[in-house]
């Protein structure tokens, strides 16, 4: 051992064990670093990452808002169905994994057992329908139609049916109460896209979009989306990594929608609605002496408006459709039919869509504008039977003559030469067709002033501007067809089409005089819709004020309790003076008393000494069609305008129809007789619905006289059983998971619980909102 | 020649009373323990049965109902490797070293068997031999031991005598033979992880021992030749090459093989610094991360106890490499330096590859964390080395 250290270490072990244990110490400090990296610096992103990893979130829908008209009946509520719903998740604690309990479901429901376990199994690439595509912690429901007694089976024998909840749920309703169907203004839901979900899943609260959300697609549903919708209440399920179900972290229970209070009044709506149908269905029986067929009356949409607000009190739409067949997921067979070439669009509410040219109801503008650019009102103007311009001859309705006239008198008998006579004067000042730089265009300017060619801001979705054919539009309409004229031109056709395109394909910029006196009386390119007309004859009626129209009045919370008011908004003044508005007002009275609309209303019996009526017919010519008919009119507290495409002349096609909604509004027989007991609304609703505390709107019936409105009363009546039975179901369908209201019942009270479960299956407004 | 001697009066006190006596003398050999080694083995060993009980207690199918369950055994594990651990140091380095050849033996004879019907089959690998009772063995990491004691034998036989001043080419290759034929055995099972653990303890050896260069160059450059080939020649089965696969690229398939990494690093991640608090880990609970109380037990840790937890972990382990790189150095002969070179590789190199896979930055391996991992074998060989450990440092005087 001389020469070996007593260690037994030579100088090389010793330099090997250094560098061995500093590669340990490396290796361990690498450790430490990335323990460091991972955990101190990256922490947050693998904070997120466990939490996405173990949390499932069950949505429990809210139950929506209802929208109620003036006097708070429900125009779309919820009723309550029976859903018999399978959680997964129970159903794989069982040994079968649930096998025997669905085969017991099945047997209850009287449905074969293989339906019941394809719509419970989860969907994936390799399994088609029926399967269940949403989350597979969301309780999968089997059947949404089940009965009273398919749930009281299923709720008394839980043991037998583990997992399995039979639960009152509130669906969309479209009541059509007092027989109004309000399609188009009301809307639809429809369930979100999973794209939407993904998409908003950032975001929290109302701007979340879930995926059991049902959300409104068009109408007030879609405008009033967010106080109407609610909050969906969530329950984040802790989850293992097989997805089973280890615990709770946390509820937040649904919140029930705002209510929408709206200026629409059912019974007038119905009224309306029928008239405007009566008036197509009159006018498909009417003689077209032009087209040498009857009218086609193709589509129609009539706008009743409060004057003093802006305020629709009814909006029809022309064809139209059952809204309730969105209800549930609408069928692919019935949205074809709901959208198809050949369904002639239900979907459209031709009120605030359907735009044509205004014809003479124009000319009420171009009495203004004429007035603006400095013809006295009092002066006289020519109304030959004709007049030429531009080479081409300009005729009167029925080549009528009424030699020197007034200007309230040519708006009276609505006499076109008269106007053309100012157009043309107009359009020679203005330059003619080498227009000054800055021309006057008063007629298109007042135009303006009225709102055409603009949006009304009315609080549908969808609404369209219409047209002013001003000198603007001229060259942009130019610039996007020049090519196609041309095209069309250079081909050498001789029809009157081809000759036309040759033309516009030289100079389609140019404002010419036939464009200008044709705009003068409503005719040419110029489109309106109903509800401008609407809102300008209310501005007539008002004494010159512009309002916005609006459908919602207020927004109400569940409990009764008011959320906002939807107040009128002024948008612009009547650019006249007030004699000038006085002289119009006089003028449209002769229409109803002396003119164009007489006939149908002073010569019918309308009591014009006690309800003074003003009106203005009109007739548009559309080019390859029958003509569009226009009857605005107004009282002090209404306007009324509806109008027909194919439909025949103002006064004729739409005179009678126009005259029953003010006589339902008045109380007014067909012999000119008032009966306030029989008025529907002889002034314009100003106050909002009282509620119960429960949030239910007292309906009480517009009463102006004694047994006014008994159909309200009516309807109080028929709900009574429901309201009794109301309390049962309130307490077990408000919110609380697979709460089925059938569970707070014993067996022994089971008389009772099945009066409940009677009445939850009745078409009420579903939960916490039985209603007298 | 003074521990030897000490030994033995241990093991000669007759009488009553006197073992007490005897362990508290001046010269006891229990004051020649290093305590600071043993208080680290003994912290992460006591320490650990609460991250295995955590991970385990929510596992109803593996614990057959009984939370406490792998909690239980991983304590008798504990208590068997002190045992075993004392009987080391009872034995003593010098005595030890005369039974190698029987343990070495009896090492081989058991990995024989485990290839034979009376092994069995646990995720691919036919490395295990059933007890009955739920209990098991895995010959493995005995050998793990087997090589370590075996080469030290050899390699020491000629120095420690006195003859040569290194082992001599020679005695490195019959110490290689010795090392090649238990790796060869568990390569047939096959358990490349294990196999990588032994090159570790091989190479460690081999740079303690004082062995040429040239064999720890040559070494290095036969296991890179020796990987290349068995990825060339599809030695390895599917999920061994997935595991590689998935650690070149973790969002590969982040359901499938990505999945274990993916999962570890979001457990571990998600702690922060001081952990979600024990029995609270998401991850942990909610069953995320497989073989949580096995090959992925420090996710636990790192979950649970956060960056402090997980970082004492390794610190405690960086302690007992630490102590076993110091008895290395201070070893009496050459053998013990051997053998406390070859536990250090062999430590190290667990403990590295087994975090370094659930921090995901080495590949997917099963091998335990020492001292850490549920698991009986390990656990008793872990123990067994820090009573070798210990009994190397017994030989030496205090005073050095």
């Amino acid at each position: 051992m001389s020469n070996i250290p007593e260690t037994g270490r030579t100088r090389r072990v010793t330099i090997r064990l250094v560098v061995l244990q500093i590669l340990v110490l490396s290796l361990l400090a690498t450790l430490g670093g990335r323990l460091w990296y991972l955990q101190i610096r990256n922490a947050k992103e693998y904070t997120a990452k466990a939490t996405g990893n173990h949390i499932r979130e069950v949505v429990e829908p809210a139950v929506r808002g209802e929208i109620l008209d003036a006097s708070g009946r429900v125009l779309a509520g919820n009723e309550t169905r029976l859903v018999v719903s399978v959680s997964r998740t129970s159903l794989l604690q069982q040994k079968d994994g649930g096998k025997a309990v669905l085969a017991r479901l099945a047997e209850v429901l009287g449905m074969p057992a293989k339906d019941v376990q394809e719509k419970v199994r989860l969907c994936d690439a390799k399994t088609a329908q029926p399967c269940w595509n949403g989350s597979p912690y969301q309780p999968i429901p089997v059947t949404k139609e089940a009965t009273t007694q398919q749930a009281m089976q299923i709720m008394e024998r839980r043991e037998d049916f583990p997992g399995v909840t039979a639960q009152p749920t509130a669906v969309r309703r479209y009541t059509g109460v007092e027989g109004a169907n309000m399609a188009q203004v009301l809307g639809y839901l429809s369930p979100v896209t999973d794209e939407e979900v993904s998409k908003t899943a950032g975001k929290s609260g109302l701007d979340r979009y879930l995926p059991a959300d049902q959300i409104g697609r068009a109408g007030l549903e879609s405008v009033y989306d967010r106080d109407l919708r609610g909050t969906a209440g969530i329950t984040k399920l802790e989850v293992d990594n097989l997805g089973r179900v280890i615990g709770t972290a946390g509820t937040v229970a649904p919140q029930t929608g705002d209510n929408l209070v709206t200026s629409i009044d059912a019974r007038v709506q119905k009224v309306v609605e029928d008239n405007l149908a009566q008036a197509m269905a009159d006018a498909r029986k009417t003689f077209d002496k032009v087209t040498n067929r009857n009218y086609e009356a193709d589509s129609g949409a009539a706008v009743v408006m409060d004057v003093h607000t802006g305020r629709i009190v009814a909006m029809a739409s022309a064809p139209t459709y059952d809204p309730n067949l969105w209800v549930g997921g609408i069928s692919g067979k019935d949205y074809q039919a709901l959208t198809s070439k050949d369904s002639n669009f239900p979907l459209l509410n031709r009120a605030i869509q359907g735009q044509s040219a205004p014809g003479s109801t124009f000319k009420v503008i171009s009495t203004t504008a004429a007035v603006q650019a400095g013809y006295p009102l009092d002066g006289t103007y020519p109304c030959p039977k004709s007049v030429v311009i531009g080479g081409r001859e300009f005729k009167n309705f029925e080549s009528e003559s009424f030699g020197s006239i007034t200007l309230e008198k040519a708006l009276e008998v609505s006499c076109d030469t008269v106007f053309y006579g100012l157009a043309n004067d107009q359009w020679v000042k203005d330059g003619g067709i080498k227009p000054k730089k800055e021309p006057a265009d008063w007629f298109f300017k007042t135009a303006h002033e009225f709102g055409l060619g603009a949006k009304t801001g009315i609080d549908l979705p969808s609404e369209v501007a219409g047209r002013v054919p001003d000198r603007q539009w001229k060259q942009s309409f130019y610039d996007n067809n020049k090519d196609a004229w041309c095209a069309q031109g250079q081909k050498g056709g001789n029809s009157y089409s081809d000759q036309i395109a040759r033309e516009n394909c030289v100079d389609g910029y140019q404002m010419r005089a036939g464009d200008a006196v044709n705009f003068a009386i409503g005719q040419g390119d110029t489109l309106v819709t109903p509800v401008q007309m609407a809102r300008i004859y209310s501005a007539l009626a008002n004494g010159g004020t512009f309002y916005r129209p609006t459908i919602a009045k207020a927004v109400i919370s569940p409990g009764g309790e008011l959320v906002r008011e939807i107040a009128p908004q002024a948008d612009a003044k009547f650019p006249g003076d007030e004699k000038l508005l006085s002289y119009i007002n006089q003028a449209t009275e002769g229409v109803v008393k002396s003119g164009t609309a007489a006939w149908k209303f002073a010569q019918a019996g309308w009591p014009q000494d006690k309800i003074a009526l003003h009106a203005k017919t009109g007739t548009a010519e559309v080019e390859g069609k029958q003509t569009t008919s226009w009857l605005t009119t107004y009282s002090k507290d209404y306007a009324v305008v509806m109008t027909i495409s194919q439909g025949g002349t103002g006064s004729g096609g739409s005179g009678d129809a126009v005259r029953r909604i003010y006589q339902a509004l008045y109380g007014v027989d067909d012999k000119g007789g008032i009966d306030n007991s029989k008025a529907l609304l002889p002034a314009p609703q100003a106050e909002l619905p009282k509620f119960n505390p429960d949030g239910t709107a007292i309906i009480k019936p517009v009463s102006y006289g004694a047994g006014a409105a008994p159909s309200a009363q009516a309807q109080a009546s028929a709900l009574t059983p429901v309201v009794a039975a109301a309390p049962a179901l309130l307490d077990a369908a408000q919110p609380g998971p697979a709460a089925a209201f059938l569970d707070e019942a014993p067996p022994a009270d089971r008389p009772v619980s099945y009066t409940a479960a009677n009445a939850a299956l009745e078409p009420t407004r579903g939960p916490g909102r039985g209603r007298a | 020649m003074t521990s030897y001697g000490s030994y033995r009066q241990l093991r000669l006190a007759p009488q009553r009373g006197g073992v007490s006596k005897a362990l508290l003398a001046k010269d006891s050999p229990l004051w020649r323990l290093d305590w600071i080694l043993l208080l680290a083995a003994l912290a992460l060993s006591a320490g650990s049965s609460l991250l295995v009980w955590s991970a385990t207690r929510g596992r109803d199918s593996l614990t057959h109902g009984d939370p406490q369950y792998f909690l239980y055994r991983h304590l008798t594990n504990f208590v068997v490797g002190l045992v075993l651990c004392s009987v080391v140091i009872a034995i003593g380095s010098r005595r030890f070293r005369t039974i190698v050849p029987f343990l070495y033996v009896g090492v081989i004879v058991l990995l024989l068997a485990t290839l034979s019907p009376l092994g069995s089959t646990i995720n691919g690998q036919h490395s295990w031999i059933q007890l009955g009772g739920g209990f098991s063995i895995q010959p493995a990491e005995f050998a793990k031991l087997a090589i370590v004691l075996a080469m030290a034998v050899v390699l020491a036989d000629q120095v420690d005598a006195g003859e040569r001043e290194f082992p001599s080419h020679r005695a490195v290759f019959r110490g290689l033979v010795w090392a090649c034929l238990p790796m060869a055995i568990v390569m047939l099972m096959p358990d490349a992880g294990s196999v990588m653990v032994m090159a570790a303890i091989v190479l460690g050896i081999l740079l303690g021992s004082g062995a040429a260069n040239r064999w720890v160059l040559g070494l290095l450059l036969a296991g890179t030749a020796g990987c290349v080939a068995i990825w060339k020649l599809g030695v390895l089965s599917q999920y061994q090459i997935d595991r590689f696969a998935a650690f070149a690229n973790p969002q590969l398939d982040p359901s499938g093989v990505g999945y274990n990494t993916a999962q570890a690093r979001i457990a571990i991640g998600s702690g922060g610094l001081f952990g979600k608090g024990l029995f609270h880990g998401t991850q942990t609970t909610g069953q995320f991360v497989p073989e949580q109380q096995t090959d992925f037990v420090f996710t636990v840790a790192g979950e649970e106890l956060g960056f402090v937890g997980a970082l004492g972990i390794i610190l405690l382990v960086g302690v007992i490499l630490w102590r076993a790189c110091r008895i290395a150095r201070q070893a009496t002969d050459l053998y013990g330096t051997i053998v406390a070179a070859g536990v250090v590789a062999w430590l190290s190199f667990q403990a590295f590859e087994n975090i370094g896979m659930c921090l995901g930055i080495m590949p997917v391996a099963g091998i335990p964390l020492p001292f850490v991992s549920y698991g009986g074998s390990s656990m008793f060989a872990n123990w067994v080395a820090i009573g070798l450990l210990q009994a190397v440092r017994s030989q030496r005087p205090i005073a050095a």
